[in-house]
């Protein structure tokens, strides 16, 4: 039998503050990170969490996994004494690593020439230095290593630990996805290919959107076997019943207009998890803002949801936060753990001239309860948390609390 | 253009250039040991690329080869520079 696979642990620093709570408390109550279109950690200062040396052995999206990490593994009381090391593992995803080094040692090297590049540069920059941060400091003895996949890092990375301790290759995977991209290049970049908002504004589903506004942060989770996490009393927090990913091989950044993978992927994350669409209660849309995205996500949703799609509410955490990229899947399954344990559905925030053809129910501006009369019973409440990258990667999460 | 380097200046840029890339102030002296300021072959490598722009003397990787303090670093450098 599959081992089940629950959540024992959850950190995040986000745009609405250092700490799960702040991300899910704030979003509920209808606040938004975003200042001046960036959604940057304003509250985050590195050496209020770890020394001066660590800090500046860590890019920024090492920095902000780090301290999520922390969190979250305080939160399991993992670094607790009598657990084996050996049995934990650790992956965090990211969309790109260390581009504020990179962007800094490119700028050494132009000016100063290949003898001064700091020989830090590598360790910085690694799209796993942060996976690899947090196991050293953390003395994880399991395997660990980054997943790169643009926008669908966090939760790809979710997903992996979750088959990893199905596998057996692990008891306990602290996994998420970190990331710091608010550089100048990074900034241009995506500016260039008209993928970021203009107006600086995160409306998602709205008819006005007109692109995504770039956030920063990182969401960690501490996912362990559920037999181990009891005989240890843990406490639960929920659990990952399900979880899929596919690809669209359509385009090398649009999403596929059908959203026939995308579709499939929250097909299969439902039979992962022994579920039927009925079951579930709560939708966290990948709601990037961008005009393709909502459309190809609306109609992914219909395609794998027919007959629930119109009662489910569905809601993008991006409204309050922007659009964290490879670490948005992580810290949006720990919004949904939080929407879940609340029992309410947070808002999409900013919604206000519907879209034609975007008719599902996008929770517009305020919270509301979430019931739990989808025919699960009532006795846990049902999540699905999407998360779509550039290069056509779907990942679906299905989580339970 | 580079200081000359005299055990004076040279242990006070090297005493600078340990702060700087992470060693405890109040533990930095001549006779501390790298291995007790937690001071490693990467934060080396910075603390050659300060002392090089500084005095214009190069630290190959092969010259700080079993040095254990700082005082042997700065006693090198004053050396090389002469």
């Amino acid at each position: 039998m599959t081992r089940r696979v629950v959540i024992t642990g959850a950190g995040a620093v986000s745009p609405l503050g250092v700490g799960a709570e702040a991300l899910i408390d704030r979003w509920i109550a209808g606040e938004c990170g975003i200042a001046d279109g960036e959604g940057r950690c304003d509250e985050f200062e590195p050496t209020d969490h770890m020394s001066r040396k660590e800090a500046r052995r860590a890019d920024r999206f090492t920095q902000l996994g780090v301290v999520a990490a922390d969190e979250a593994i305080e939160h399991a009381g993992l670094d607790a004494d009598g657990i084996d090391r050996d049995r934990i593992g650790c992956v965090i995803g990211t969309g790109i690593g260390g581009l504020t080094s990179l962007e800094q040692q490119v700028g050494v090297l132009n000016e100063r020439g290949p003898d001064a590049v700091s020989p830090l540069s590598v360790p910085l920059m690694m799209g796993n230095a942060a996976a690899a941060a947090v196991a050293m400091r953390h003395s994880i003895h399991g395997q660990t290593f980054g997943i790169v996949s643009a926008c669908a890092a966090g939760a790809h990375s979710i997903g992996a630990a979750k088959r990893m301790i199905e596998a057996g290759d692990a008891d306990a995977v602290v996994c998420g996805g970190a990331e710091a991209t608010l550089t100048p290049i990074a900034i241009a970049a995506f500016g260039s290919m008209a993928a970021t908002s203009k107006e600086g504004i995160s409306r998602p589903f709205d008819a006005r959107r007109d692109g995504f506004v770039m956030g920063e942060g990182a969401g960690v989770l501490v996912l362990e076997d559920a037999e181990t996490a009891e005989s240890r009393g843990a406490e639960v927090l929920g659990e990952l019943i399900g979880y899929a990913a596919t690809s669209d091989a359509h385009h090398l950044t649009a999403p596929d207009p059908s959203g026939r993978a995308a579709a499939r992927a929250v097909t299969l994350a439902l039979e992962d998890a022994g579920i039927e669409p009925g079951e579930i209660d709560y939708v966290n849309a990948h709601g990037t803002s961008t005009p393709l995205n909502d459309r190809s996500e609306t109609e992914a949703l219909k395609l794998a949801l027919p007959d629930d799609a119109g009662r489910l509410p569905v809601s993008s955490t991006k409204s309050a936060i922007g659009h964290l990229l490879g670490a948005a899947g992580a810290v949006e399954a720990i919004a949904t753990l939080g929407a879940l344990r609340q029992g309410v559905a947070p808002p999409t925030l900013g919604y206000g001239e519907p879209d034609e053809g975007l008719d599902l129910d996008y929770v517009p501006n305020e919270s509301r309860p979430l019931d739990t009369a989808s025919g699960n019973g009532g006795a846990r409440r049902i999540a699905v948390s999407n998360s779509f990258g550039f290069g056509g990667h779907n990942a679906v999460l299905c989580i339970s609390a | 253009m580079t200081t000359k380097a005299e055990t004076g200046n040279v242990e006070k840029v090297i005493f600078e250039g340990l702060e700087e890339v992470g060693a405890e102030p109040n533990d930095i002296s001549r006779e501390a040991e790298f291995e007790a300021l937690d001071v490693d072959s990467l934060d080396l490598v910075e603390l050659a690329q300060i002392v090089e722009d500084e005095f214009g003397v190069r630290l190959e990787g092969d010259d700080l080869k079993g040095l254990t303090t700082v005082g042997q670093v700065i006693d090198l450098v004053v050396k090389k520079a002469e």
